[in-house]
């Protein structure tokens, strides 16, 4: 009943899935230094960074995913001749994918670290400064593992989203999951078992993540 | 000035402030220069790439048509997802374990998958099993799995809401004497759909971008893939990805600023108990299983929270 599994070796079941992973993994670390960067431009005392931040996340989020990850291959690639150092074309495809997840990805990181900085209370700052810790003191000691233990449960929501918004990088024929998938269930008989067999993929890649993470977010939060 | 990270600036502070404003802004245009130039050198700024968006033709043959379907699928998979979700959501509170644990494993589950799965799957099941003309079929494959995804999203939505609801609504309820499906129907059902506009409108943008998938995996012919047959007939990709870019990003910076507006307006009208969910809170419920507390939409956001 599985053994036609087998029959698909460009990509495996494992490879695709693997790519599946690949592309989150690398996606999720980038997007995280760049939504970083983004959240302390949009909470920075300078406007005209505010104004940038702001603008990139309002921008960047209200378009779909599927249209910057096209764009990255027919636009990017096509046009202006962005191969991102790659030869091959599947790894060109591959890093493109990453190119748009992360930027995509990064609006919601920021989003989501600003709204763990916007639970600290006005007065732990007030407090801390009143005591007279320095800046970066106030910083380090108070708001920022606050805002850290705030920002976990956001955060892997975000890493879950990131997780299935990787199937995306199908529509510019990156070999990851639903690639597999379209292939699969077009050329075979089982539909329904190989939708069962995906799902089951994608339940045990976010599922996990999403209750441990939810756990840790819960535990860790300060009460207030 | 009121942040938790930094005091009002003093003249030192200023200082630094306008000097990193300069970088900044220079950094800026050096990037808005290495994009012109780029354009530039492929010639992607003529006038002639541009000039079909000023006519009628490349609206009422391509875009239009596309952005029509778009918003068709949304509004069918809105319409029917949220009777569904509805449903389940109620279902999960429900006081029965037999009910609520099925329900709770089928939201969680479709709320694991990605969406492009579930457009896939439903396409080729159509294909096999129903009679259908192409048109039909992507329409509906595309309504399909938004609706198996979006209803167990807005399943979460409306039970977040109902329990948002200040306790002594049912407490009272319970007082007068109405049963548990009167309670529901009567009293908490009413005031719930109220605190979830926001939410729901929210949940429109998530479906509006969805609809896209469907245009490059299985050739519904939305806003996206009318964009392709726009780009060959025109010979301007460039210029027919800024256009329908800007055409997404209007159409969802409205229904955003709807929902904050209505957000606003609801937490300041006297009839309601003042529980809303915000758009913040609706960020939480997207992806998948986060295990169940929610905000009630007093906390966390920012004041007009949301997106502003």
């Amino acid at each position: 009943m599985f053994d036609f599994l087998s029959d698909y070796d460009n990509p495996t079941l494992l490879g695709a899935f693997g790519m599946t992973v690949k592309l989150t993994v690398i996606s999720g670390l980038g997007s995280l230094i760049w939504g970083t960067l983004l959240a302390a431009m949009r909470v920075s005392p300078v406007p005209l960074m505010r104004g940038f931040g702001t603008a990139y996340v309002n921008i960047v989020r209200n378009i779909p995913l599927t249209v910057i990850i096209i764009f990255t291959s027919l636009g990017l690639a096509d046009v202006f001749g962005v191969t991102m150092g790659a030869t091959d074309f599947k790894v060109q495809g591959f890093r493109l994918a990453i190119l748009g997840l992360v930027a995509y990805t990064a609006a919601f990181v920021c989003e989501a670290i600003r709204s763990g900085i916007n639970t600290v209370p006005l007065g732990q700052a007030e407090a801390a400064r009143a005591i007279g810790l320095t800046f970066s003191q106030t910083l380090r000691l108070i708001i920022l593992p606050q805002a850290f233990r705030a920002v976990i449960g956001p955060l892997a929501n975000v890493l879950i989203a990131l997780t299935k918004n990787t199937t995306v990088a199908a529509a510019i024929g990156v070999a990851e999951a639903a690639y597999l998938m379209k292939k699969m269930i077009e050329n075979e008989a089982q539909v329904l078992l190989i939708g069962a067999v995906f799902a089951f993929g994608f339940v045990v890649l976010t599922l996990p993540t999403g209750l441990v993470l939810g756990w840790l977010s819960k535990r860790l939060a300060v009460k207030r | 000035m009121s942040s938790v990270l930094y005091d009002a600036p003093g003249p030192r502070a200023k200082r630094r402030n306008v000097l990193i404003s300069v970088a900044f802004f220079a950094l800026l245009a050096l990037l808005v220069w290495f994009v012109y130039d780029a354009m530039n050198e492929k010639n992607q700024l003529e006038w002639a790439l541009w000039k079909p968006f000023t006519e009628s033709q490349a609206w009422t043959t391509y875009l239009l048509p596309g952005l029509a379907d778009t918003l068709k699928a949304a509004a069918l998979a809105m319409v029917i997802a949220l009777p569904l979700g509805a449903v389940f959501g109620i279902s999960r509170l429900s006081d029965h374990l037999w009910v609520r644990l099925p329900a709770a494993w089928v939201v969680e589950f479709f709320r694991a998958i990605p969406v492009l799965l579930l457009m896939l799957f439903a396409n080729e099941a159509y294909d096999r099993w129903a009679n259908l003309t192409t048109e039909q079929r992507q329409l509906y494959a595309v309504v399909t799995g938004l609706v198996l995804y979006n209803a167990c999203v807005l399943a979460e939505v409306v039970r977040a809401g109902i329990l948002a609801l200040p306790k002594g609504q049912s407490e009272a309820a319970k007082a007068i004497g109405l049963r548990k499906s009167q309670t529901m129907r009567i009293i908490l059902l009413p005031q719930a759909v109220t605190a979830m506009l926001p939410a729901i409108v929210s949940q429109l943008v998530v479906i509006v971008k969805d609809t896209a998938l469907g245009g490059v995996m299985i050739g519904f012919t939305e806003l996206l893939s009318t964009r392709a047959t726009l780009a060959a007939a025109y010979g301007n990709p460039i210029a027919s990805f800024v256009v329908v870019a800007i055409i997404y990003i209007v159409l969802n910076f409205i229904l955003t600023s709807f929902a904050s507006w209505l957000e606003k307006r609801l937490r300041r009208s006297k009839k309601s108990t003042g529980a809303v969910l915000s758009a913040e809170d609706m960020e939480e419920l997207n992806p998948a299983a986060t295990g169940g507390t929610y905000g009630t939409g007093a906390g966390g956001a920012a004041p007009g929270g949301g997106i502003t």
